[in-house]
C-alpha cells in the first residue's frame, strides 16, 4: 500500500529503446492499468517496478523511498504473470505459504492468511493438488491468491487475463475488480485489452513507442483523447476519422467541409476553440456510437447527412452501419429498427457535440 | 449452469447404451498385438548378448570349451565361475568396491559443479556468456584418447604434493574432466525450458538467487538432474582408458579395467569367469536405472504455465 512515482524512465536493451523517459504518479490503492500495442514497452516498464530488470536512466520510488538499487525480494510486491508462474512442483497451499514462509511468518499466522485469501478467491476445495492438475481459470486464482497472501505494499498483473477463454476473462475481470475492492492496494495492471482497462482501473495510462501517451481517468481517455492514437485505441469500433478543411459558416460560426457536397455545422461553443484553424487540412473524429439514424427533436448540435449502406452488422441492442465518404470507410451505431436493407441511402445523425479536431500536422486533438 | 442441468438426461441415455459397447474394438485389440510383435526382434536383439553372458557364466568349463555342444544353452549349471571371482581375483572386495566409490564420487562431483555451472551459464547474463558454453561444447568433444596424454602429467604433477598414482583418486580427479562437461551440456538445455518467470515469481517472494536456485529451480530440474546422474554414474563405471593408464596396481583397479588384465591372460580367456564378472558388474547399473526410471519419466515440471 504505497504510492509508486516514475521519475525520466528509461530502459534500453542491446539496440531496442523499450522505455524512453516517462513519468507517472501512482496514488495509494490505485488500480493503474498501463494499456497500449504489442511491444510499446508495457512489460518493461512493469518489470522494472517489480526490479526483475535494471533501471537504464531515471528513478522509481515505492512509498518513499527510491527503489533503483533494491532487489526484488525485498521491494515488497507481487506480481501476477500472463502464464502464472507457478511453482509445478509445490501444492495450491504450499504456492501460496511460500512467501509467507520465506519471511518467516509463523506456522497458524500462514494457515489463517492461506484459507482467507483462498476463502475470498473460491478455491479451498483445491488447496492439496497441484497445479497441472488445475484448469487456466483455476491456475489464475492460484496465481492471485499468491499474492494476496503476501498483503504487499504493490500488485503488478501482466497481462493475467489473456490466456483465458473469452467467456471465462470477463467472469475474471468483474472478479479482480471485487477483489480489488477487498484488499486494497496499489495495483498496477498491463494489458493491451483497452475493455479491460476501461472496466478495470481508476486511471488509464496509454503507451505508444515507449512514451506515455495520455494520462487519465476512464471517462477522460473516451471523451476527452489528447492524441488520435488515444483516441483512435479506446473505445471499440473504434473512431472514425475523416479529412476535413475548416470552413467559414457566415455569421462567425465554423464549418467542417469533408466532401464538395457535405458540410457539418461545428456547435458554437466550440467555434472559439477552433477558429485558429480555419480554412486548413484538418482531421475530424467521431465516435460510430455518435453516428446514429434521424433522430426528430434532437436538439442543438445534430447535424444530418444520407448515405449509402454498404455493410450492416447486427449486434442486437445495436446495428452497425457501415458507408464511406469521398472512400473512407466510415462506421456508425443504429438502432436496429431503422436499418434498412443493405444498399440504400439512409439518412443518419452525427452529434457534433461528441466531435473531435485532429491536427494532422502532430496528431493532437485541439 | 443452465446448459449442464439441460444436457444431463441426454448423457445418462447415451452412457447407457454405451456400456453395451463397452469392450475395446476387436481391430484396436489386433492393432495392439501388431505393435508387440514389431518390437519383439528388437528386444531379441538387445538382450541377446546378456543372454549369452548369464548363460556362458552358468557352464562348467567343459562344456563351454566342446564346442560341438550349442552355446545357447546349458545342460548343467554350475556357480564355480562365480566362486572362482569371489576367492581368486579382488573382483568383489577390490575392483566392485573401487568402481562404486570412483563412481560415486565422481558423479556426486561433477553433478554439483555442473548444475551450478549450467545454471550460470543459461541464466546468468554477463559477458562472454555465449563463448563459455560453446567452449564447454568443445571440451566435450576433445577424445578422452587424446587427452589422457597431458592428463599424466596432471596426475604426476598432483602426485607430487598427494600421492593419488595408482590410487582411485586419480580417476576421482580425472573423471570429472570429461563428466562436467557432458552434465553442464546436458543441464544447460534443461533449464532453459523451465521458464523463467517461476524463478522471478520466486524473487518477489523473497528469494535470493541462490534460495530461488535450491527451492524452485533445482526442484523442477529434478529429471533432468537423475538423467545427469545417471548418465555420469554410468559413464564412470564403464570407464577404462584412463582406468587403465593410471592404475596398476590390481587392488586398486576398477572393474572394467581388473576384469580386463586379470581374467584374460595372453589368448587365454576365462570365458566363464569373464562373463561372471560382466553380469555381476551390470547388475548394478540395471538396477540403478530401474529405479529412476519412474521418477525420470513422472514429469514433474508440466503444468508449469499456462
Ligand atoms: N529482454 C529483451 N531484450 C531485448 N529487447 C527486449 C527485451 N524485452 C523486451 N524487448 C523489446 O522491448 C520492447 C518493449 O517490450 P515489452 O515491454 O515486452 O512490450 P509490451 O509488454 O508492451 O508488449 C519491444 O520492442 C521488445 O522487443
Ligand atoms: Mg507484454
Amino acid at each position: 500500500m504505497a504510492a509508486i512515482e516514475l521519475r525520466d524512465l528509461w530502459k534500453r536493451y542491446d539496440r531496442v529503446e523499450a522505455v524512453q523517459g516517462i513519468n507517472l504518479d501512482i496514488r495509494h490503492n490505485e488500480f493503474i492499468a498501463l494499456v497500449g500495442p504489442s511491444g510499446c514497452g508495457k512489460t518493461t516498464t512493469l518489470r522494472m517496478i517489480a526490479g526483475l530488470e535494471d533501471i537504464t536512466a531515471g528513478e522509481i520510488r515505492v512509498g518513499d523511498r527510491v527503489v533503483n538499487e533494491v532487489p526484488p525480494k525485498d521491494r515488497d510486491i507481487a506480481m501476477v504473470f500472463q502464464n502464472y508462474a507457478l511453482y509445478p512442483h509445490m501444492t495450491v497451499y504450499d504456492n501460496m505459504a511460500f512467501g509467507l514462509k520465506l519471511r518467516k511468518t509463523s506456522k497458524a499466522e500462514i494457515d489463517r492468511r492461506v484459507r482467507d485469501a483462498a476463502d475470498i478467491l473460491n478455491i479451498g476445495e483445491l488447496l492439496d493438488r497441484r497445479p497441472k492438475q488445475l484448469s487456466g481459470g483455476q491456475r489464475q486464482r492460484v496465481a492471485m491468491g499468491r499474492a494476496i497472501v503476501r498483503n504487499p505494499q504493490v500488485f503488478l498483473f501482466d497481462e493475467p487475463l489473456s490466456n483465458l477463454d473469452a467467456k471465462l476473462r470477463v467472469q475474471m475481470r468483474t472478479e479482480i475488480k471485487k477483489i480489488h475492492r477487498r484488499v486494497r492496494t496499489t495495483v498496477v495492471y498491463v494489458t493491451h485489452d483497452q475493455i479491460e482497462a476501461m472496466t478495470l482501473a481508476d486511471r488509464i495510462v496509454v503507451m505508444n513507442f515507449g512514451l506515455i501517451e495520455q494520462v487519465g481517468t476512464p471517462d477522460e481517455m473516451y471523451n476527452a483523447p489528447k492524441t488520435r492514437f488515444v483516441a483512435s485505441f479506446i473505445g471499440s469500433p473504434s473512431m472514425n476519422f475523416l479529412p476535413c478543411r475548416v470552413v467559414s459558416g457566415g455569421n462567425g460560426s465554423l464549418a467542417l467541409r469533408l466532401t464538395d457536397k457535405l458540410s457539418l455545422a461545428v456547435p458554437p461553443e466550440r467555434a472559439a476553440r477552433y477558429r485558429s484553424h480555419l480554412d486548413r487540412e484538418m482531421v475530424f473524429g467521431i465516435r460510430p456510437e455518435h453516428i446514429s439514424d434521424r433522430r426528430p427533436n434532437a436538439g442543438s448540435g445534430f447535424e444530418e447527412f444520407e448515405a449509402g449502406m454498404e455493410v450492416v452488422e447486427p449486434m442486437g441492442i445495436d446495428t452497425m452501419v457501415f458507408f464511406s465518404i469521398d472512400g473512407i470507410e466510415i462506421c456508425a451505431r443504429a438502432r436496429p429498427r431503422a436499418v434498412g436493407p443493405v444498399g440504400e441511402a439512409m439518412p443518419f445523425t452525427v452529434d457534433m457535440n461528441e466531435m473531435h479536431l485532429i491536427d494532422p500536422a502532430n496528431d493532437r486533438v485541439v | 449452469m443452465s446448459s449442464d442441468t439441460a444436457t444431463m438426461p441426454a448423457m445418462a441415455k447415451s452412457e447407457r447404451t454405451s456400456l453395451a459397447l463397452n469392450r475395446t474394438p476387436m481391430w484396436r485389440q489386433r492393432k495392439k498385438l501388431a505393435n508387440y510383435l514389431a518390437l519383439l526382434p528388437y528386444i531379441a536383439f538387445a538382450l541377446f548378448p546378456f543372454y549369452i553372458m548369464v548363460i556362458t557364466s552358468l557352464k562348467s568349463n567343459q562344456e563351454i570349451n566342446n564346442l560341438s555342444k550349442s552355446p545357447f544353452w546349458a545342460t548343467g549349471i554350475t556357480t564355480d565361475h562365480y566362486v572362482y571371482l569371489a576367492q581368486n581375483t579382488g573382483f568383489f572386495d577390490h575392483w566392485l568396491l573401487n568402481t562404486v566409490i570412483v563412481a560415486t564420487v565422481s558423479t556426486v562431483i561433477s553433478v554439483s559443479v555442473g548444475t551450478l555451472g549450467a545454471y550460470a551459464l543459461a541464466r546468468l547474463r554477463f559477458r562472454g556468456v555465449e563463448m563459455f558454453g560453446v567452449a564447454v561444447f568443445i571440451t566435450y568433444l576433445v577424445p578422452q584418447s587424446l587427452l589422457f596424454i597431458p592428463l599424466i602429467n596432471v596426475v604426476n604433477a598432483v602426485d607430487s604434493v598427494v600421492p593419488i598414482r595408482d590410487t582411485y583418486w586419480s580417476l576421482i580427479l580425472t573423471y570429472p574432466t570429461f563428466l562436467i562437461p557432458f552434465v553442464m551440456w546436458l543441464l544447460m538445455g534443461y533449464f532453459r525450458t523451465i521458464p523463467v518467470e517461476v524463478e522471478e515469481c520466486a524473487y518477489l517472494d523473497g528469494c535470493s538467487r541462490l534460495s530461488a536456485l535450491f527451492r524452485v529451480v533445482l526442484p523442477m530440474a529434478m529429471p533432468g538432474i537423475i538423467c545427469a546422474v545417471l548418465f555420469s554414474y554410468t559413464l564412470s563405471w564403464n570407464e577404462f582408458l584412463y582406468s587403465l593408464v593410471f592404475i596398476q596396481d590390481q587392488a586398486a583397479k576398477t572393474l572394467s579395467v581388473g576384469v580386463f588384465t586379470e581374467l584374460i591372460r595372453g589368448d587365454i580367456y576365462y570365458w566363464g569367469s569373464l562373463m561372471a564378472a560382466c553380469f555381476t558388474g551390470a547388475i548394478p547399473i540395471v538396477v540403478l536405472y530401474s529405479f529412476f526410471m519412474d521418477y525420470y519419466v513422472s514429469g514433474l515440471t508440466s503444468g508449469a504455465i499456462k
